[in-house]
């Protein structure tokens, strides 16, 4: 089983990195290009667990440790 | 009054710390390891600047797992003097002593220069000996010390007078130009600028021997009140 | 059973000739894993082969010198703490051009990873980093967009790993040419310190002890890096890619702190990092200095990768990892230090007696070579050489400048002469509190805590001078960067050199290559700068074009730690005087100048002329004045002329000069040749200043007096230059990030 993880800024919060990929992408000859938010990705192997148990379980790693609850958001996806 | 330096691995101004306390300001100083639980009687514990675990997931998230930071956390819960710098100041806030985060500078950059910076309040054990409206010369050294945190929080801040220091010249984007702030029972302070960079001359300015003075002279004020 | 061809060997980049070597050193035909650990020890870039004869000419020792070539870094004795014990001081410097071009971060990044760990892999904590950087122009309409690529990932991978790993890099130079475009230069000069009794060598000695592996697993990273470093770039290069490494500064910090706190264990026997070669070099140079032999079992090499061959494991450059040797029976002490640091540590392998290195895989050997032979017995070229290549007159233009202040405002906005804050603010310059001087100065300086001394370190070269004249280049190279440590007081005791040049298999490239190695090896035995070590890269060409020959020169200096010397002038009111007068030039010695470069935007003649003799004494004479604190500021005239040295000591605190000439000298050159031997100084106390220049026998010419806000320079009372500061440094301070902001607003 494969659980994803993306972790990005709040929406609230100011993402300078994506503000400066918007640009260069803008200046590349993409004006449709209008907002880039960037983020994290994790990609975390699971074994001996059920769906269920996983995805309790990531959320709370998600919450704890991969993500700042004060910046930042996250979704998690489980296939597998 | 007895210094303890946490070292993190990835901690690398924990030497730094040390020797300002110890050789420029006279006081006792000792390293405090990640995966001990003693703060061995330390009157102030550091957390020093550097990259704790690479800096790898986020500024500070990791260091805070670790076993001294659970003894850290008791201490400032009893009212032990806990300072952050910089990378101390990003596990301060990742593990909920202080308020708000820190973020990437607003120009991407990581920044190494001197900065001005005020007090913004007096009511403080780390700020209580400089004096009001006094420009203090301290060099800055981060990719991620835009401080940030909701309006609301900002807010109650001011309200608080729980600002520590303020930049006079915002140099990385943080909100309201906070340098530093305390927490509620105002024994807990992190600073993104490194005062113990500036305890000497030869250093190019010694102006941040008045946050370690502050800190002594609580220290001392403390001591006598309890007697 | 050898599947060898001749293709083979070609791949590997060794000779028909050089193969015959390997088979009469085996007394059989090697098997591929042999081939490819001939290959990188016999490599350009492992084996000096082209220049070993040549380097052999450079002095290597002094009183002070405890170490000197053929070790991992060079060291020098710089004295005792008050409990009597010797502190010594490792330094180096290396380059990592070719992956800077490739991929910039990784490459600057890898680059200063590998000298760091040079340096502390003898012991020394590492105190200082200087970088010298070349790049292609900024503005070039074709390559100026990659130009400037290069240079932010540089510039971003230097810091992240600088950084991260808790060392200040506290200053250096960059330098902007076509001929760079191609080939970025990208040299790093690491400084370490520690005690004397404390020094560790990368020797296998002690048969029966333990070979311990340390530090990150290994994975296919760079494999042939070595050999890609000893070849020119062609279009197929460019898709080599996955041979740059990636570099963890983290892991780094803790293989410093632990290989630091194991060898006071003294449980360590030997040490070596794992560089460029890894694995192959680490085991055959360590066995081979101790004249042991060594064996290891590549099944206990960590490994990032399932399914890597014994060839891939030999050749691996996977950063962070170290090879030693402990004491047999007390291996657990290093094991548990490396553990306290959650480092993995591994035992692979045993130190032998029998001269040989033994590679097994899980049990079965896969390569046995004899170990003094490969690391010793690389061939060496004595490649022809004839006249340095050249292709400019030796007379330029008429030099007419309709307006010299204008002229001054082109030196302001050029690439090599602007304020380089946008670099070094992206370095943490500070941390370890020891930097008395950092960036922006003629030389840095660091003190060292554990004594009353400090350390001070310059950087330099020149390759428009070198490439106009290369014997005569590397000695104004050697001249300048004593005479910057000399500004800031220090005594110049030992160098480091980086030898950046084209292909050596050209005869017109050799040349230049040789005749830059005498005259470096001249002026380091005249200034009395042995060359403790240092590195030579080669090849640095891409599709037929090569580099400007690009010597870099590192020198230390010692000093009494105290309050420095800049080379601002501080208060308004005080004397200026120009320690070794006027100098000479004429129109010939004005083609490597920056006048030319930025101004007439042309190349021809010589470089200045050098008065080794001379030169040495109006060093004594400013460093006496320096370390007397006759003087407020000391700043020596080089590139950009006198004009440019005014300016330059006007900048940091707004105040400038009105300074009057008596000279017969065209204007244009009297502002800006760039003759040699000549140092600004400020001063309260001209007498004592004339006094001591007398007694070293160098003219101290009073020029004028220091002024707030202006900068005016008069001859015969004719104005020549006459600017507000403001404009001048408004020009200076931005000209290098409104050129990189180009790229975000294209």
């Amino acid at each position: 089983m494969t659980a994803q993880i993306f972790v990005t800024l709040k929406k609230t919060v100011l993402d300078p990195q994506g503000q400066t990929i918007q640009r260069a992408l803008n200046s590349m000859g993409h004006p449709e290009v209008a907002s880039v938010r960037q983020g994290k990705y994790f990609e975390i192997e699971l074994t001996g667990v059920d769906k269920a148990t996983a995805e309790a379980t990531m959320a709370k790693l998600a919450e704890d440790v991969l993500s700042n609850p004060v910046i930042e958001e996250f979704r998690i996806e489980i296939t597998g | 009054m007895k210094f303890g330096v946490v070292v993190f691995p990835g901690s690398n101004c924990d030497h730094d710390a040390w020797y300002a306390a110890s050789a420029n300001l006279g006081h006792q100083a000792e390293f405090l390891w990640h995966s001990d639980s003693s703060l061995k009687s330390s009157d102030c514990v550091i957390l020093p600047g550097g990259f704790s675990y690479g800096d790898y997931l986020r500024c500070g998230a990791i260091a805070k797992f670790s076993p001294v930071m659970a003894s850290v956390k008791k201490f400032a819960a009893e009212g032990g003097y806990v300072m952050g710098i910089c990378n101390g100041f990003q596990i301060l806030t990742e593990c909920g002593l202080l308020p708000g985060a820190l973020v990437r500078n607003r120009g991407l950059k990581f920044i190494c220069k001197e900065v001005l910076l005020t007090a913004a309040t007096a009511n403080s054990p780390y700020t209580c000996a400089i004096p009001t409206g006094a420009e203090l010369r301290i060099p800055i050294a981060h990719g991620e010390g835009c401080y940030v945190a909701d309006d609301a929080t900002l807010d109650m801040l001011e309200a608080d007078d729980r600002v520590a220091f303020r930049y006079v010249e915002n140099p990385n984007g943080s909100l309201r130009d906070i340098a530093g702030v305390l927490n509620e029972g105002r024994n807990v302070m992190g600073m993104m600028p490194h005062p113990e960079r500036a305890t000497e001359p030869l250093m190019g300015s010694s102006d941040g021997r008045m946050v370690f003075e502050s800190l002594i002279q609580s220290y001392a004020s403390q001591l006598s009140a309890a007697k | 059973m050898s599947q060898i061809t001749p293709e083979i060997v070609q791949a590997h980049q060794l000779t028909p000739g050089e193969y015959e070597h390997i088979v009469s050193i085996l007394g059989r035909e090697p098997n591929i894993t042999e081939l490819g650990i001939f290959s990188v020890m016999w490599s350009e870039h492992c084996s000096y082969k082209s220049s070993r004869i040549h380097l052999k000419k450079l002095p290597t020792r002094s009183k002070l010198v405890v170490c000197g070539p053929g070790e991992n870094a060079g060291i020098i004795d710089i004295g005792k703490d008050p409990e009597g014990n010797d502190y010594c001081i490792a330094f180096k410097i290396e380059s990592h051009n070719h992956p800077s071009f490739i991929e910039p971060f990784q490459g600057a990044a890898t680059g200063v990873g590998g000298i760091l760990r040079d340096i502390f892999t003898m012991g020394a904590r590492p105190v200082a980093v200087m970088d010298a950087l070349r790049f292609g122009p900024l503005d070039d309409p074709q390559t100026g967009a990659r130009n400037r690529r290069i240079i932010d990932g540089v510039v971003a991978g230097i810091a992240h790993y600088g950084n991260c790993f808790g060392v200040p890099t506290v200053g250096g130079e960059t330098v902007f040419e076509p001929s760079y475009a191609g080939n970025p230069l990208v040299n790093v000069f690491a400084l370490g310190v520690f005690r004397k009794d404390q020094i560790f060598y990368g020797k296998a000695t002690g048969e029966g002890n333990p070979v311990i592996y340390v530090g990150s697993k290994t994975g296919k990273d760079g494999i042939h890096g070595a050999s890609m470093a000893s070849a020119e770039f062609t279009e197929e290069s460019k898709q080599k890619r996955p041979n740059v490494q990636v570099g963890d500064p983290f892991m780094e910090k803790l293989l410093l702190e632990a290989c630091l706190e194991a060898m006071q264990t003294g449980a360590i026997a030997g040490i070596q990092d794992m560089g460029a070669a890894g694995l192959t070099c680490s085991t055959c140079e360590m066995s081979s200095r101790a004249g042991t032999g060594i064996e290891i079992d590549l099944a206990h090499v960590p490994q990032r990768e399932q399914g890597m061959t014994p060839y891939e494991i030999m050749l691996s450059e996977s950063q962070e990892r170290m090879l030693l040797v402990a004491h047999k029976g007390r291996e657990n002490e290093v094991l548990d230090v490396f553990k306290k640091w959650g480092l993995d540590a591994r035992i692979v392998g045993t130190v032998k007696s029998d001269g040989i290195m033994r590679v097994l895989n899980h049990g079965e050997i896969v390569a046995e070579i004899p170990s003094r032979p490969l690391a010793d017995e690389a061939p060496i070229y004595d490649r022809p050489h004839t006249k340095p290549l050249r292709k400019v007159p030796m007379e330029g233009p008429a030099l007419r400048s309709e307006n010299l202040t204008a002229d001054l405002f082109t030196l302001a906005r050029s690439e090599d002469l602007c304020s380089k804050r946008w670099i070094w603010e992206q370095y943490d310059y500070m941390v370890r509190t020891n930097t008395v001087a950092g960036p922006g100065g003629d030389a840095a300086i660091i003190r060292i805590k554990e004594i009353g001394s400090s350390v001070a370190m310059a950087l330099d070269g020149n390759g428009r001078y070198t490439y106009l004249d290369p014997r005569e280049g590397a000695k104004l190279m050697v001249a300048e960067c004593c005479r910057n440590l000399s500004c800031v007081g220090a005594e110049p005791v030992a160098a480091t050199n980086n030898l950046n040049f084209g292909n050596p298999e050209r005869p017109e490239i050799m040349a230049q290559l040789v005749e830059a190695i005498e005259g470096m090896a001249d002026a380091c035995a005249f200034f009395e700068t042995p060359i403790t070590g240092g590195n030579v890269s080669l090849y640095n060409e891409t599709l037929g074009e090569g580099i400007f020959p690009s010597p870099v020169m590192g020198i230390v200096g010692v000093m009494k730690t105290e309050m420095p010397v800049g080379i601002a002038f501080n208060e308004a009111g005080r004397d200026i005087y120009l320690i070794g007068g006027i100098g000479e030039a004429d129109g010939v010695r004005m083609g490597g100048t920056q006048y030319a470069k930025q101004v007439i935007k042309d190349i021809w003649g010589l470089p200045p002329a050098l008065d080794m003799v001379f030169e040495k004494q109006v060093q004594l004479a400013v460093r006496e004045m320096v370390t007397s604190r006759t003087v407020e500021s000391a700043h020596d005239v080089s590139d950009g002329g006198l004009a440019w040295a005014l300016a330059e000591a006007s900048f940091d605190n707004l105040i400038g000069a009105s300074v009057d000439v008596d000279s017969d000298l065209a204007p244009e050159l009297l502002l800006y040749h760039e003759g040699p031997s000549r140092v600004v100084v400020s001063t309260a106390d001209g007498k004592t200043v004339e006094t001591m220049a007398a007694k070293y026998g160098v003219p101290a010419l009073k020029i004028g007096v220091t002024e707030a806000g202006r900068l005016k320079i008069s001859n015969k009372g004719i104005t020549l230059v006459d600017t507000p500061l403001a404009t001048l440094r408004e020009s200076w301070a931005t000209a290098l990030e409104s050129k990189l902001e180009a790229e975000v607003h294209a």
